[in-house]
């Protein structure tokens, strides 16, 4: 018969080899572990303002705007993830430039320049990559590889972390005045046009990061879906931040042993998880969520 | 025209001003000035242009003719409170930090708010009877409680001019009255205010100037001259239509 001790010797090393020896183990885990907490540091505040801006599907689309830079990148250079961000990031910011350029200069609004600029140069880069490349390739521009993340990467993705931080610290005051209250900004020449550039700058940014880790098609995933999820959870811009990146960081632990123990591919499984906390989010969240919309407990006395 | 015509600083002077969209006055040709610690309703019926020209007054929208020149007022100076119906009230925003960013012009969209600041926003949102509300998101405001944290941005801006836009719209009574002492307040300490406004009892009772706006200026003065019977129905006969193919206009800017 075995003892207590034993047992809880035993559930402790098997909650070992589940949590934590894939990453004391394997140095390609414990990369994609950092890469994975730095992007939840960019990304989660970013997805909220995005979210607060009701930005969130002009997000995806920029995302499929920086394939055609990846694509160039990876004719020019091959498979290397620098390279693939660098081009990536270019591709990008001219499409958000020139989508809040158009903005601004015609009567087009900014979510339909943001889909004609963004089919345009997603159409292209599909084109690039298939003729030049192979499938695997596309696949892999396509969905990204975080455990493939190389010294490389990881310092380029803490770089646009270390960037993000404070611009947005810069451009906090004024970016959330214009959410809620534009003229006010206008009126007091909080510099609107600008601040709204440097946000784009700062989301492409983010999104290259994610790319890297995660591939063109899900970089936004981690972005917005902790964000949504945060809402659920925090009624301050602050809070809400803080909880996006708690939970895009646990979606990125999650994912990565998933990946590992079930050997599925990083990327969908890390956005799987942030979809998971999301969907529990709504459904049980102390704010605004269905649980408390269906049981919503006796009202106060004022 | 107002009788008086100082030359004072926080005078706003209009020559021949045209604000429009797409080539299209909605303001036509206004001329006069908003003397300096002047009390001034604009009336006018919707579709008026009233909305545009506190715009244009801001300097927010580029005029299709004519000027505004102001003597010794920097934008900092304009306080601007825009129609209720332009905020997004769900914003994840406190009370307390409504009325902080009344302090624009002294942190820029960077600076940091010194207790100083803290304590005379503080201090705002009790004048406007909102004392104990400074943690409160905005979105759980009524309207008129809102209105009260939109003032007390103002108070706290400090502003030489004021502008307001439709402020007592949806307002019970007595948030109305309490705000209508502000502005009297601001109007006594010889700061220049300009209202839009609908309540024409309101304007006659509380408000020494008004200009009357039907696109074209109809009248501009003291408010006893200019809301008259004779007036007020030629404002509402040309307030009308907006012609898709009206020729251009010619007549002189300097008018």
């Amino acid at each position: 018969m075995t003892s207590f001790n034993e047992i809880v010797l035993a559930a402790g090393s098997g909650a070992y080899a589940l949590l934590i020896a894939p990453f004391s183990e394997f140095a390609f885990m414990r990369r994609g572990l950092v890469a994975c907490l730095a992007l939840a540091m960019g990304c989660g505040p970013v997805g909220v303002l995005l979210v607060l801006r009701r930005m969130s599907l002009m997000a995806d689309a920029m995302s499929h705007a920086v394939l055609p830079g990846a694509a160039v990148a990876y004719v020019l250079f091959g498979l290397s993830l620098p390279a693939l961000g660098g081009g990536g990031l270019i591709a990008g910011l001219v499409v958000a430039v020139a989508a809040g350029l158009i903005t601004r200069a015609t009567s087009l609004r900014e979510d339909a320049s943001f889909a004609a600029l963004t089919m345009i140069s997603l159409a292209a880069g599909v084109l690039i990559v298939s003729v030049r490349g192979g499938g695997i390739d596309l696949l892999h521009v396509l969905f990204g590889a975080i455990l493939a993340v190389d010294d490389a990467s990881l310092i380029l993705i803490a770089t646009i972390t270390t960037l993000t931080l404070p611009g947005l610290a810069l451009i906090y005051r004024p970016l959330v005045v214009e959410c809620f209250d534009p003229a006010f900004l206008r009126a007091v020449r909080g510099g609107g046009g600008l601040v709204h550039l440097a946000f784009l700058v700062l989301v492409v940014l983010n999104l290259v990061a994610g790319f890297q880790a995660l591939g063109t098609l899900m970089a936004v995933g981690l972005m917005m879906l902790p964000a949504a999820a945060a809402r659920f959870w925090a009624l301050e811009v602050g809070s809400q931040a803080a909880v996006a990146v708690i939970g895009a960081f646990l979606a990125g632990y999650g994912g990565l042993l998933l990946s590992f123990h079930a050997d599925l591919p990083s990327g969908p499984a890390i956005i799987l998880v942030a979809g998971i906390f999301y969907l529990l989010s709504m459904g049980l969240g102390r704010y605004d969520s269905l649980r408390t919309r269906w049981f919503p407990g006796r009202h106060l006395s004022a | 025209m107002p009788t008086e015509q100082p030359k004072g600083v926080g005078q706003l002077r209009v020559h021949g001003l045209t604000l429009g969209y797409q080539r299209h006055p909605a303001v036509h040709h206004v001329n006069g000035v908003f003397a300096s610690g002047s009390l001034t309703a604009v009336v006018g019926p919707n579709g008026a242009g009233k909305s545009t020209l506190l715009k244009g007054l801001m300097g927010l929208i580029r005029p299709l003719a004519g000027r505004v020149e102001s003597f010794g007022l920097a934008p900092a100076d304009i306080a601007y409170l825009p129609q209720l119906a332009e905020i997004d009230r769900t914003f994840p925003v406190s009370v307390l930090e409504t009325a902080l960013l009344g302090h624009w012009r002294r942190t820029g969209s960077f600076g940091a708010y010194t207790s100083a600041m803290v304590s005379s926003a503080r201090a705002a949102l009790a004048t406007v009877g909102l004392a104990g509300f400074e943690r409160r998101p905005i979105g759980s405001l009524s309207v008129g409680q809102f209105q009260r944290a939109l003032f007390a941005r103002a108070l706290v801006h400090d502003a030489r001019l004021i502008l307001l836009d439709e402020p007592f719209t949806a307002l019970d009574e007595r948030t109305t009255h309490d705000l209508l002492g502000l502005i009297k307040t601001w109007h006594d300490q010889g700061r220049t205010v300009v209202a839009v406004l609908h309540d024409l009892e309101q304007v006659r009772g509380h408000f020494p100037d008004t200009l009357l706006l039907a696109r074209e200026l109809v009248a501009w003065g003291p408010t006893v001259d200019t809301l008259t019977t004779a007036n007020l129905s030629r404002a509402k006969a040309m307030a009308e239509a907006w012609d898709e193919h009206a020729a251009e206009c010619h007549r002189g800017a300097a008018a």
